[in-house]
């Protein structure tokens, strides 16, 4: 297991699908072979942290795509004769103001926190991820100007610019605030992508590649940019967790989904002035907002343990 | 180094213009596909058709090319240029009301905010790096490493209503029915809101939530630098020239470790100016972050485009200076 050849080199580099936290390795697991993702998978399965956490997001992550397989009650069938009513085997979280059963709003409430940080964090790693590499391999004034529009978008303070955004548009919903979110994120992925191909550029075996008469896209995709891979994904993983509490946050603020839309952010912000009489209806939206953004970001740091072999 | 200055200053020419025409860009946009934002003033009802004309003139939304879907309108962003270089105008509110008035209103609040955001983040958090960053692996390490985790993965709404209803209202509670407390602290620090009465003490609570947030970084900087540099060739011959060990930590090491952590500082002022969104929202500061919720819940977004056209302008500055500063501090780094 020691003998890793190169650090970068993945090999069987095919482009590990960057839209979420898969940390499938490519290479067959039969015969042992010691490419970096083998590595990493038996390292991170051994690490009870990276183990936990992958598990809560996997929980998390069913609430969002199947929340009948959670509850079975009806979230919107409300009755203000039972408004605020402590949790109880029926209600396991209670009721909130309206009288819904707050545990069947809890799971509902996974799927739009889920989608944005899925569908923006799909969308940085695309969209940024390519304009990186563009910007790392053809250098010159490609780079200059990919350089300044990061440096323009990165000027923007994240909070303050995402506020911007939603007060002109006006419409908030899933996909403007995924938008807003994809815009202001994806230089940071793009310099991280940047800086990774720069310096990989220039390793011999890409040399070798050119002087057999590689395509640049070739050169690109299939000897330069899983290179890249590993740092892509370890961001990836935390931003996820990042875009979780940035929906919760514009939420709470007033220019993120608006009441009638159920997401943790709307629990919250609807029910925080009930916090000393019944602090349940806080503490429950919290706690799961919480364990889900603590879950992404441990798994990126074990992940980032895991692929970075200066650290074994 | 000269050349580097140049160099930097003249990356910074085209940022700020590039920010401030996506910000104009947005605004033209916004006008141009829900309508004229005078509208806003009289809510549901429909007004004279002459009131809302002299309005909308007056408010400088009657330029023709905002009624072209798409058009950027580069007339009007030379125009918002000259007004805001030359006359240092950004623009008013609905009723008129000058951005930089409200602003001036708002700022000295926000100031001492992020002032006592930084001072507690620089001190608290170096503090635990090195501490940490000295005996790598004990349970001081442990403890900042995990309180660290939590303090990132707890986003700052959270943090701040759960300390405003916990240490504001439940444990001022208390405090408020001892006798032998002054007031300055059990009604002026452990408030749940912004006092005007004691308008430092009531700061000091959301300052320190504010400046929590980056505390974690701040202190896995310098715990990573300071791990990095106790190993360094000009350490151990400081020690082994038999200087004290509190001069090889407090002189040769600790100056070395700081430089990342500096410049950390200095560019979380943007954050942070994002941050006292939140925190002023929570504990009802009238500061600038306030100033742009409020602005961006009844919909004036033209007191939102200037106020962050303003925080922009000073974020983009203060990294520069902190890029120069960066380049002055640490002589090894050449920037030919």
């Amino acid at each position: 297991m020691s003998d890793l050849t190169s650090a970068g080199s993945a090999v069987g580099g095919a482009p590990v699908g960057g839209d979420g936290p898969t940390t499938e390795p490519s290479a067959g697991g039969k015969e042992r072979s010691t490419s970096l993702w083998a590595d990493a998978r038996r390292q991170l399965l051994r690490d009870p942290i990276f183990v936990i956490a992958f598990l809560y997001i996997v929980v998390v992550g069913s609430m969002a795509a199947f929340p009948k397989l959670w509850t079975s009650q009806d979230p919107r069938a409300c009755s203000t004769d039972r408004s605020r009513v402590s949790p109880s085997w029926e209600h396991p979280f209670g009721t909130d103001i309206l009288g819904c059963d707050y545990y069947s709003h809890a799971i509902y409430g996974a799927r739009p926190s889920m989608v944005i940080a899925v569908m923006a964090t799909s969308g940085i790693v695309i969209f940024g991820g390519l304009l990186g590499l563009l910007a790392g391999y053809y250098g010159g004034w490609v780079d200059t100007i990919i350089s300044r529009l990061m440096d323009i978008v990165l000027s923007l303070p994240f909070l303050l610019g995402a506020i911007v955004f939603l007060t002109v548009i006006k419409r908030q919903n899933i996909w403007t605030i995924a938008l807003v979110l994809f815009a202001l994120a994806w230089p940071t992925i793009a310099r991280i992508i940047r800086g990774s191909v720069i310096s990989s550029k220039d390793l011999d075996y890409v040399h070798a590649a050119k002087a057999v008469g590689a395509r640049n896209s070739r050169l690109m995709f299939r000897h330069i940019l899983p290179n890249a891979i590993a740092p892509m994904l370890v961001y990836a993983t935390i931003v996820l967790g990042a875009f979780v509490a940035a929906e919760a946050t514009l939420t709470f603020l007033g220019v993120g989904l608006q009441a009638p839309a159920q997401s943790w952010g709307t629990m919250i912000s609807v029910h925080q002035v009930y916090f000393l009489e019944d602090p349940w209806l806080l503490l429950f939206p919290c706690g799961l907002l919480v364990g889900t953004v603590l879950s992404f970001i441990l798994m990126g740091d074990a992940l980032r343990d895991a692929l970075d072999p200066k650290f074994r | 180094m000269g050349r580097y200055v140049i160099r930097r200053l003249l990356q910074f020419i085209p940022t700020v213009l590039g920010t401030m025409f996506l910000l104009h860009y947005m605004t033209s946009l916004a006008i141009q596909f829900s309508g004229n934002p005078a509208r806003a003033l009289f809510g549901d009802r429909t007004p004279p058709p002459a009131l809302l004309q002299a309005i909308t003139e007056r408010l400088g939304y009657d330029n023709p090319c905002l009624d072209q879907r798409g058009n950027p309108c580069f007339g009007l962003f030379l125009d918002r240029l000259q007004n805001i270089f030359l006359h240092f105008d950004f623009g008013v509110n609905l009723r008129q009301r000058e951005v930089t008035e409200l602003v001036a209103d708002a700022i000295p609040f926000t100031l001492k905010l992020l002032v006592i955001a930084i001072v507690f983040e620089a001190v608290v958090g170096i503090a635990a790096g090195v501490l940490a960053g000295l005996r790598g692996g004990s349970f001081l390490d442990y403890t900042v490493k995990i309180s660290t985790v939590f303090v990132i993965s707890v986003p700052i709404f959270v943090l701040g209503l759960v300390v405003r209803e916990f240490v504001g209202v439940k444990l001022g509670n208390v405090l408020r029915g001892q006798d032998w407390i002054p007031d300055l602290i059990s009604v002026g620090v452990f408030t749940p809101g912004f006092k005007a009465d004691y308008p430092f003490a009531s700061l000091i609570i959301p300052g320190m939530v504010l400046g929590a947030v980056s505390l974690a970084t701040t202190a896995r900087l310098t715990r990573t630098s300071i791990m990095e540099n106790i190993r360094a060739d000009y350490v151990r011959t400081a020690k082994a020239k038999g200087l004290t060990n509190k001069r090889v930590i407090g002189v040769h090491t600790l100056r070395n470790s700081l430089i990342p952590v500096i410049t950390f500082l200095g560019v979380d002022i943007g954050a942070a100016m994002g941050g006292a969104v939140v925190t002023e929202t929570i504990f009802n500061v009238p500061g600038i972050g306030r100033l742009v919720t409020m602005s961006a819940r009844t919909g004036e977004s033209s007191v939102v485009i200037g106020v962050v056209t303003m925080l922009v302008l000073v974020v983009l500055i203060a990294n520069l200076l902190v890029d120069l500063m960066y380049a002055v501090l640490d002589p090894r780094i050449r920037y030919e």
